[in-house]
């Protein structure tokens, strides 16, 4: 009799979740699309001028992906919930932690990434200096992780609700604040000129403590809602 | 409690004293039952006497109000699930988008696959043949179930807890359902079956529990 | 056993702490008005005016003690959410949840009043100063914690996941202190502290430690009244509940 391995398990998830991402494709852009817009908004309301649009452009394009990611949180166990296919999972004896690191990772794959591949046009689109780029782009790839993690622990927590995304928002946020600070941080330690390493190792110990935490932590919020 | 060695195996499920309470009401119990390989148990109750929160409770998925669960003599709970049990709830745990093959794949990567069968033969065997590759959104409510019951031939699960396993079903389905638990009977494996009565169980008598009698004793 | 633990198992119960709470609320809602005029008054009139900030300094009587309770409330929340999630006891719950709004006024309170100093301090009525920006951010925790609660129907269930929302507030609180603080030196030179612990002089010193003690006994009696109720509601079906109303109506 053969039980399957949790690698086994974990390979089934990916390839289930994301043959459902392919199925809603069209959907997979909306976060793009959002992102975009929020950073076209900037212009028409501080005015074209590239100067001052470059000052603000990686503080802009850091908290539009934010805010893009936050829109995406909400669909990470909602139809799961909705059709008990998330009943299936909790029961399932592989680790809980584990098999929901795959769905955030995931998650993370089909949602943060694409945003993080049009980060650079959002970036010229206001100007942002060149020496900043390679840096915005190293806190992206730090921080969208760190976002996805500690959002999941949140949705977690919303998950039998039927209109939460107002008070995700509220939920999330403030946790957001600490990652935020240091990404746009290192963006502005590269626009002066000033060593822009430690708030990347700072993201950089975050993200290791929260791969190993957040799967944890969502575990036990989703056993607390559904119970 | 270090019991002398048992003179018998254990049985598959065992509930002693089982209740569960939301906001200090009880819903069910205290309930004591066992269920042994081959038994099938027909668990009748009206809607809200706790038939669905029963399942929850003997699948793992909601922690006892008092009480416990023993599985083959071990205590089963949410830091101990186990390969042994399936469970079917009102949610099928089905996804829409993806075909019946799919769906079945992915169960099997969860929950493990019983030996000498394939998702074929199991799809074939509810009836689903020719239906292998469309999505299921394209399929009625009773075809779903049939493959939310394909998925039970597939994963090696001795226990079966079924949550109204007849609603949707045409009457070949329910001559389908009652086929399924007559094998998985003689298979060694045993079934709790939720119903509110409409239809039941005709294959032999089953013994049947009355959830809102509380507080009786139904051991073997 | 333990006669500590017994007390402990005895103090958890609904009945027991519903008794004990209206024994003592009068006496701490009584400690905590008469050291609040005390504070106030040795605060406000005695104390005498800071030599650099005139009497605009007196406001630290209310902004500091709050800033300490609503810390310290969430420090208390989250402690019993820890106890309510780990054992499951009822009282840690409801205590929990009904510290939470009382912690969000004191943050509430620090912030408005550090605002009010602000103006004339530094001539605006926000800053982004390192400790507000820190206290903003726990408003908000505060607030979400407060959100879950109300959103979820089943009570206990909510103020579970009210509890572990707080329990990853308190972990998130010291990297949000660090990361602004970080983020503070980054944008700007030092800015004015509001206290400073070597500069105050000890007749400044008293009524502020009068106050912390007047704002910690409030917190109590606030805390204790409002758990009476919420514990009456959620046992409302009890015998011992029933009881309570009915000897309420014939009293009334």
């Amino acid at each position: 009799m053969s039980y399957g391995t949790s690698f086994s398990a974990c390979r089934a998830l990916f390839v289930r979740d994301f043959s459902l991402v392919w199925r809603r494709r069209g959907d997979a852009l909306n976060p793009v699309l959002f992102a975009v817009m929020v950073v076209v908004l900037f212009p028409f309301a501080l005015g074209p001028e590239p100067n001052a649009l470059a000052r603000i452009s990686a503080g802009t394009v850091l908290v539009a992906l934010l805010l893009a990611g936050l829109l995406s949180l909400d669909a990470l166990f909602r139809s799961d919930f909705e059709d008990g296919s998330l009943e299936q999972l909790v029961l399932s004896p592989h680790p809980l932690p584990l098999l929901l690191a795959c769905k955030i990772a995931v998650h993370w794959l089909t949602t943060a990434l694409p945003l993080l591949l049009v980060a650079p046009l959002l970036g010229e689109l206001l100007y942002l200096p060149r020496s900043e780029l390679p840096v915005l782009l190293a806190a992206l790839a730090l921080s969208t992780p760190l976002l996805s993690l500690i959002g999941a622990v949140c949705v977690a927590l919303t998950v039998g609700m039927r209109r939460s995304g107002m008070l995700l928002a509220l939920l999330v946020l403030p946790l957001y604040v600490p990652v935020l600070i240091f990404a746009a941080g290192a963006c502005n330690a590269a626009g002066q000129g000033l060593p822009v390493l430690a708030p990347l190792l700072w993201l950089g110990a975050g993200l290791a403590l929260t791969l190993v935490l957040a799967p944890l932590a969502c575990a036990a919020a989703l056993r607390i809602s559904l119970s | 409690m270090n019991s002398p060695t048992p003179p018998e195996t254990p049985p598959l499920l065992e509930a002693r004293g089982l209740a569960y309470l939301r906001n200090d009401e009880p819903i069910f119990g205290p309930l004591s039952f066992r269920l042994d390989a081959g038994d099938v148990v027909l668990m009748e109750g009206d809607n809200g006497s706790g038939k669905t929160t029963l399942l929850k409770v003997l699948s793992g998925l909601l922690p006892p109000g008092a009480g416990e669960v023993l599985l083959n003599g071990e205590p089963l709970t949410l830091a101990r699930l186990s390969h042994q049990v399936a469970l079917l709830g009102h949610l099928l745990g089905v996804k829409g988008e993806l075909s019946p093959l799919q769906n079945l794949r992915f169960a099997i990567g969860l929950g493990g696959l019983r030996p000498g069968i394939t998702p074929y033969h199991a799809l074939k065997s509810v009836g689903l043949e020719g239906y292998e590759d469309l999505p299921l959104r394209q399929l009625s409510a009773g075809q779903k179930k049939r493959v939310a019951l394909a998925r039970l031939l597939l994963v090696p699960a001795a226990l079966w807890l079924l949550d109204e396993p007849y609603a949707n079903l045409d009457r070949e389905g329910i001559t389908l359902v009652n086929r399924l638990l007559e094998l998985h009977a003689l298979r060694g494996g045993a079934a709790l079956i939720t119903s509110h009565g409409a239809y039941a169980y005709t294959s032999g008598t089953p013994r049947r529990i009355r959830l809102d009698a509380v507080d009786r004793e139904f051991a073997a | 056993m333990n006669p500590l633990v017994l007390w402990f198992h005895k103090l958890g119960s609904p009945p027991y702490f519903y008794r004990l709470a209206g024994r003592l609320l009068p006496w701490l809602w009584g400690l905590g008005l008469i050291s609040l005029a005390v504070g106030l008054y040795g605060g406000l009139v005695l104390a005498p005016s800071d030599y650099q900030q005139s009497d605009a300094f007196r406001i630290i009587y209310v902004h500091v003690p709050s800033a300490w309770m609503s810390l310290f409330i969430y420090g208390f929340m989250a402690l019993n959410g820890f106890i309510a999630l780990i054992w499951r006891i009822k009282l840690s719950e409801t205590l929990a949840m009904a510290a939470a709004p009382i912690g969000a006024a004191f943050t509430f309170i620090c912030l408005a009043t550090g605002s009010l100093w602000g103006k004339p301090m530094w001539g605006t009525w926000w800053t982004w100063d390192a400790r507000l920006t820190s206290e903003l951010v726990l408003l908000f925790l505060y607030f979400g914690v407060m959100g879950l609660y109300q959103a979820i129907e089943d009570r206990r269930q909510a103020s579970r996941a009210a509890a572990f929302l707080a329990l990853v507030g308190i972990v998130n609180l010291p990297i949000v202190h660090f990361s602004v603080n970080w983020w503070n030196t980054l944008h700007q030179g030092s800015t004015v502290r509001l206290f400073g612990p070597s500069l105050i002089d000890s007749r400044m010193l008293w009524p502020l430690l009068i106050m912390a003690i007047a704002t910690k006994f409030l917190f109590a009696a606030s805390l204790l009244s409002r758990a009476r109720v919420d514990l009456l509601e959620l046992e409302a079906g009890k015998d011992w509940a029933r009881q309570v109303a009915l000897a309420d109506g014939d009293a009334a």
